[in-house]
This record gives C-alpha cells, structure tokens and sequence, in this order.
C-alpha cells in the first residue's frame, strides 16, 4: 500500500551527492513529489528533505541504498506522524483586488498569512502551512485574480528525541571502529 | 598507530616535491602498489602518458585495442591478484567506452580504479571538442566518482579511490581530471585515506546476531549453506570450509562464488539458479534453514521469489547493508565481513552430522547425471557437445587452471562442467552478463596469474567478434592464452530462448562467421579447428603443452541447449530436466 513518506537525509557538503540521491529514485521509477535543501543545524553539514509515495517495503530499501551512498552521513524516513512539517506559498495578487471591499483583507486574516510586499500594480501574500492549506488559500483567491503562484517543498523536522549531532558521534565511533578493522585485517 | 609510524607520515608530510598533476597521479598509483595498469591514451590524457613514460620500469601499462577492453582485463587482473584494477583513457569517446567495465564492476563489486582525462577546466560544460559529463554519465555505476579540476586536490582523490575501491564491499572508482589539472604544478606528498565520515566499510560486528545464527544452524536439520563472491573477495575460504565441516552442511554455489569452496569436497553440491545443478535448486525449497554468506540473492539465484525457500528460515551474512531483506526476508541478517563473522559465528555451532539430508543431494544428484551430464559429458555419436570439451580440461588440469569465460551457453557450460578445486579460479561476468567480457578478460587473468598458473578461455563465436581485437594485444604481449571457441554458428544462448519460447523463430541468432583460424594468423597466434570427438583428447593435450597464444575452435553441435533449467521467474524446485 502507497503512503506518504518524508526522508531526511543529511550529507556532507559534496558536488554530486543530489544526483546520486536522486538516482535512486529514478531507478526504481518512484516520483519525488518535493525535496529541498539546507544546511543543517551541524555547519558543513547538509539537510535534504524529499516527499515520496510508495510502500513502507520500497522506502525501506530506498532508504537503505540512500545511505550506502558516500557522501550521506545519515537517512531517516518518517511518516506525517513522526514529524513536523510545513511549506511556504507566496501568492502575488493584483492590488486592485483589494477594491472589493475587505474581502481578501478578511481572506488574509483567516488563513494565517499576512502580506509581505505592497506595490502600485501588485500585493504579494505569504503563506506557510500544509499543502492543502496553502492550497485552499489559492483556491479562494482565484476569483481575485493571481498573477503567480510558487509554493516551496516540504521542510521537516522530526518528533524524535535522538538528534542528528548524537548520530553523527556515532558515525565518527563507527568510522573508527571500521578503520581499526580494515587495518588490523590489512584490508 | 605507533609512534613510530606516526614520525613517519609526519616527516613524509614535510617532505614536499614540486611536480606536475600528471606527474602526481603516476606517483600516487605507485603509493598505493599499482605496478601494472590498463588503457588507451588519447589526447586529454596525454600529459598522464607522458610521464608513464619515463616510470615504465615501475609501473607497466597495457596498450589494449579498445577501452572497454582495457576495462575487462582490469577487472580480470583485479580478481586474480586481488589488487584494485587501474584503468585509463582519454576523455569523451575515450570515457564513455569504459562504460561497460564500469557497470560490469558495479555489479559485480570488483575493486577498480579508473582515471579518465577531461577536457581544460576553462571548457567544462561548453560542448568542447571530446568532453562529455563523465562524471554525470557514470555515476549509477560507480561506487563513487570525482573531478579533479585542481593538481592539489590530486593525492587526497587517489588517496580516496583506492580506500573505497578496495575497502567494504569493493565497487569500481572513476576520478575525471581536466588536462589543465595534469599540467599544473603542485607541492607534493601523499598519504593513504583509511577512513571516512560517511563511508563505514567494515561495520561493528552483531554478536547478538551471530548466537541467533548459531541457535538457528544447531537447531537444524536440512541446514543448506550458499556460498558467494563475498567469501572470495573477504579471503575467507578457510574459515568457510571450516564452518561447512565442523556443522556438516551441504554447499551451494552462486556463479560467482565458484572455487570459493573446492567443487570436488564432499560436501559441494553444485551451483545455483538458472542453469545451475539440479540438487541445490530443487533442495533450496526443502532445507529448514538457508545461510546465504557473501552473495546477494540475485533473480538468477532466485526464481521467483515468492516461492522461493518459503519453508526455510533464512540466515543473511553480507557487508552491504543494502543487501539485506532487498530480494530475501531474513530471519537474522549479520552484516559484516564473511571472514570476520565466520570466525565468531565456528565456535558457536555445533559439531553435528545431517547423513540423510546430504544423501538426498547425491540421489537428485543421480538423476541429473543420467538426465543430464552423461549426455553432455560422454556422448558417442552426434557433433561435439560443449560440456565434453570443458570436462576433458577440466580431467586434464585437475581442476587447477584459471578459467575465463564470456557469456552465454558455453559460459553455463563452463561452470558446470569445470571442476574449481583450485581458489580464485573463474573468471566471468555475472551481474551484467556482458558479451565480449571474455577475450580481454583473459588478458588480465594471464598477467595476473604469471607463470604461476594456466589460463584458458571459453568463448563463444558470438561474443569472440565483440572484443575479437584484443587478439592484438595478447599477440602483442605474446600472452599465454589459450582460448576455446566454442562455435555453434549461433547466438546460442538467445536461440535457446527462441527454441524454448519462441517456437523457434530463430530472430538474427543465427551467424555467418569469418574463419577465425585466419584471422587469429593475421593476429600471428596459431590456431586449429576440430570438429570430431576423436580429435578433442589429442588437441587439448597439444593445446595445454602449448607455449604462447593459442586458438582453438572447436566446432560444437548448433543447436544444443543447456539443462536443466530454471525458466525466468520460475520456481527454483521446478527445475526442468530436459
Ligand atoms: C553485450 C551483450 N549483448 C547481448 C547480450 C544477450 N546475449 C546473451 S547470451 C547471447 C548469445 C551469446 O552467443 P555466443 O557468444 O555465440 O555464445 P553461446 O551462447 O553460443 O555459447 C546474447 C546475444 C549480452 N549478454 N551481452
């Protein structure tokens, strides 16, 4: 059974390290519904955030593949549940939608956005949320007219109590041990 | 560390040389033990070939007749010296050739470093004349890859080829470097990588797993033990045939796992999958417990899966975490080293006996002799079968002899047919089943193997036309190559298929081929046809006596089909006979 997935993936800061992620999703023909990158709270240290659908099985073997890679330090994947999540939409409206009276004012007010920029020709709104809210608001401003709309990919952080410092502690252990290993066994 | 080392690589830090990035790179493959390469020069490589010529009494190189040969012999040598294979070309065409080596590598985790020029940095991504994105286009078949646009970044990325080639489950490297990169000068000194942040190639050891593998194994009663390329590429022959032994469990074998474990100990069963033995396969759906140690259930192994060794509970050594649960469900997965699990896991199990089980693998054993080997093996009448040529050598060489293939019939031929009681001693491409493997392969094993073992090289008439030029390079080289073309005028493997599924609608399988006697002289290597059964005894006697390259064809029935069989995606224990 299909579900909703977010992966968190953090990686070092490396040319290549996207298309080797992405690669793997491409193999085994599974769409990436949104992914976004940033530093991470760890400088050097890159966080990407990617949306998939597919079964808990595959996600389990992508993610396995995914952290196989050189160059990621750590892979998660969760459910909804598991974490917290937003995306941030910008809406650029006509000014001149604001005429008919406070209604879009009271649409602003309602959603939780608020207005970023105000120019002669346009407005531009923001808005930060889940899809379907972000969308809902784009629904009810149709009829105002949007001159653009861009929505961002999700950005998640996780419920889980172990944070990813700790495992990267693990990881230099890990590395260690494997060192030691490979030395002892003249590998 | 001791202290002592420690000074060491401290005083080698401060000892710094100016040189050329092309000079650097020739220098750092000397620090990592490469005293033999492979490849083809072409212009954006050419400052690297330069200084190779001036280091030809310390690292030799290959001239071959085309890059994807180059790589195919690499990779042989790789598996029978057990070094990372070192493999150069030039960049665009030169690059894009390696492609094959590159993907036959990854999939079958051989320890490789390839180094491909590149067009001037200030050129990159302007369509210059033989750039292409080398690093873009091979990055799903390699284990990792890198640009080196600056002479500086040059001992760090050798230092790192070699750690994550060799090390973990060992996969194929590619570093690009841009001509300006081999031109310019940097202060060099080279020290070797042993470790990297995101890369853990020998994980901690689960002794928790290993006494549940163990409880599981001295709970057993049908144990049946299937052996990989994994235990060859961890050097862990010993410590296998000891655990087999001490616990008394029958073995099967991947292709690439053969010679792992003798073929003539006892306790062998034959090979796995498609056209494996019939015993391994049909008792695959009859042992209680399965330990799979260093091979990665492939649909050739498998079947279908989902009626594969459903019954048994499925024990999974193997280093690459990626491996476990992908195709099989394991009940308990150690993800190490085969060596180094071996060694916890023998003191754990129980010395025991299982006579009935293993009798059960000689009566199924029985019937494909009848069926089966007697036919392929001892004919009396009718043109030569594949399988009798390959058991005579097999008879006459002990079983010792290094053995390379190509791919199709001859090549399940050959793993049947071949005793492998010698270790490190097949050669062939298994994940990628590459046509044209074969020939150039056979370069790398004979000047990994020396003087100190035969190599011979089964090849059929197909795929000897793929890579039929590195003729010239075993010629030059005066290799001592002995190749047995296997010629059945057909793309024999795919008319089998056609044969079998296809109502024999034979579809271009069929060749008109060139006398191949001819041209192995135009190549200056001798050659010979036979084409009758009293010939062969007296030819493979001339042949292994043989000093230098030899050709011999030898004319095989056409449309001879190999069994038994395991049709794709079919059920393991449903094995056809005939
Ligand atoms: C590069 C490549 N192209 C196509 C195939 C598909 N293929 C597999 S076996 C085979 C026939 C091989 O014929 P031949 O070399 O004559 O060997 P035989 O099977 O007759 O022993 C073909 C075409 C392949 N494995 N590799």
């Amino acid at each position: 059974m299909e579900k909703e997935f977010t992966l968190s993936i953090f990686t070092e800061n490396k040319i290549g390290v996207l298309q080797r992620i992405t690669g793997i999703f491409t193999r085994r023909h599974i769409n990436i519904d949104s992914m976004i990158a940033s530093e991470s709270e760890v400088k050097g240290v890159y966080r990407f955030t990617i949306v998939v659908n597919c079964s808990l099985d595959l996600i389990k073997k992508v993610h396995k593949q995914i952290e196989k890679q050189i160059g990621v330090l750590k892979a998660f994947y969760f459910t909804n549940k598991e974490i917290v999540y937003q995306e941030i939409a910008l809406y650029k409206v006509p000014t001149k939608s604001f005429s008919h009276g406070n209604d879009v004012e009271n649409l602003i007010r309602n959603h939780n956005a608020h207005i970023l920029t105000v120019e002669p020709d346009y407005i531009i709104i923001e808005k930060a949320g889940h899809k379907d809210e972000t969308q809902e608001l784009f629904n009810k401003l149709l009829p105002y007219g949007i001159l653009q709309f861009a929505r961002s990919g999700r950005v998640a952080v996780s419920k889980q109590i172990k944070e990813i410092t700790a495992y990267l502690r693990d990881l230099e252990e890990a590395s260690l041990y494997s060192e030691k290993e490979l030395l002892l066994n003249n590998k | 560390m001791d202290t002592q080392a420690k000074t060491k690589v401290e005083e080698k830090r401060k000892t710094k040389i100016r040189v050329s990035g092309a000079e650097a790179i020739v220098r750092s493959l000397l620090e990592e033990g490469t005293d033999l390469m492979f490849g083809y020069i072409g212009g954006a490589i050419m400052p690297i070939y330069d200084v190779l010529y001036s280091y030809q009494d310390r690292l030799q190189h290959v001239m071959v007749r085309h890059e994807q040969g180059a790589m195919h012999a690499a990779q042989a040598y790789a598996r029978i010296s057990k070094k990372p294979g070192v493999c150069m070309s030039t960049s665009g065409p030169g690059a894009t050739n390696l492609i094959t080596g590159l993907a036959d590598a990854m999939l079958d985790s051989t320890p490789m470093v390839c180094i491909t020029g590149q067009v001037g940095s200030g050129l990159l991504g302007s369509d210059a004349f033989q750039e292409t994105d080398v690093v873009g286009v091979s990055m799903p078949v390699t284990k990792w890859n890198f640009q080196i646009t600056k002479a500086e970044e040059i001992p760090e990325a050798v230092a790192k080829a070699f750690f994550i080639a060799r090390s973990g489950r060992p996969g194929p490297v590619l570093l690009d470097i841009t001509k300006d990169a081999q031109f310019a000068e940097l202060d060099y000194s080279y020290e070797k990588i042993t470790q990297i942040r995101s890369y853990i190639p020998y994980p901690k050891l689960n002794l928790n797993a290993v006494s549940q593998a163990a409880e599981i194994i001295n709970a057993a009663k049908k144990p049946f033990v299937l052996v990989g390329q994994g235990v060859l590429l961890s050097g862990a022959q010993k410590e296998f045939k000891e655990f087999v032994e001490k616990a008394e469990i029958p073995v099967g074998s991947t292709l690439l796992g053969l010679s792992a474990f003798p073929s003539n100990h006892s306790l062998f069963t034959g090979m796995l999958g498609m056209h494996g033995n019939y015993a391994p396969n049909i008792n695959t759906n009859e042992c209680d417990v399965l330990i799979a140690i260093g091979m990665r259930f492939d649909d050739r192994v498998t079947g279908n899966l989902k009626t594969y060794a459903t019954q048994a509970k499925i024990i999974h050594i193997d280093l690459d975490n990626a491996e476990i649960d992908k195709n099989v469900k394991t009940d308990v997965a150690i993800v190490a080293d085969a060596k180094q699990a071996l060694q916890s896991l023998i003191p754990l199990v129980n010395s025991n006996t299982h006579k009935e089980w293993i009798e059960s693998f000689s009566e199924l054993r029985k019937v494909e002799i009848e069926k089966v080997i007697n036919k392929d093996c001892n004919p009396t009448s009718g043109a030569i079968k594949m399988g009798e040529v390959i058991n005579k050598l097999s008879e006459k060489t002990n079983g010792e002899a290094i053995i390379v293939t190509d791919v199709g019939q001859h090549q399940m031929a050959s793993a049947r047919y071949y005793q492998f009681n010698k270790t490190q001693s097949l050669v062939t491409s298994g994940g990628l089943g590459t046509m044209g493997f074969g020939l150039p392969a056979s370069v790398g094993a004979q000047i990994a193997a020396g003087d100190k073992r035969d190599v011979y090289a089964f090849i059929g008439d197909g795929g000897f036309q793929m890579t039929i030029q590195e003729l010239g390079t075993i010629s030059q080289l005066n290799l001592n190559v002995k190749i047995i073309l296997l010629n059945n005028n057909f793309l024999g493997m795919v008319r089998q298929w056609q044969d079998m599924f296809n109502e024999k609608r034979y579809a271009y399988t069929e060749l008109t081929n060139p006398d191949f006697i001819t041209i192995a002289k135009g190549f200056g290597i001798e050659g010979k046809t036979i084409s009758n059964r009293e010939d062969i005894d007296k030819t493979l006697n001339d042949l292994i006596t043989h000093k230098g390259p030899f050709l011999l064809e030898v004319k095989v029935e056409k449309e001879a089909n190999v069994f038994p069989m395991v049709p794709a995606g079919g059920t393991v224990s449903e094995m056809i006979l005939e």
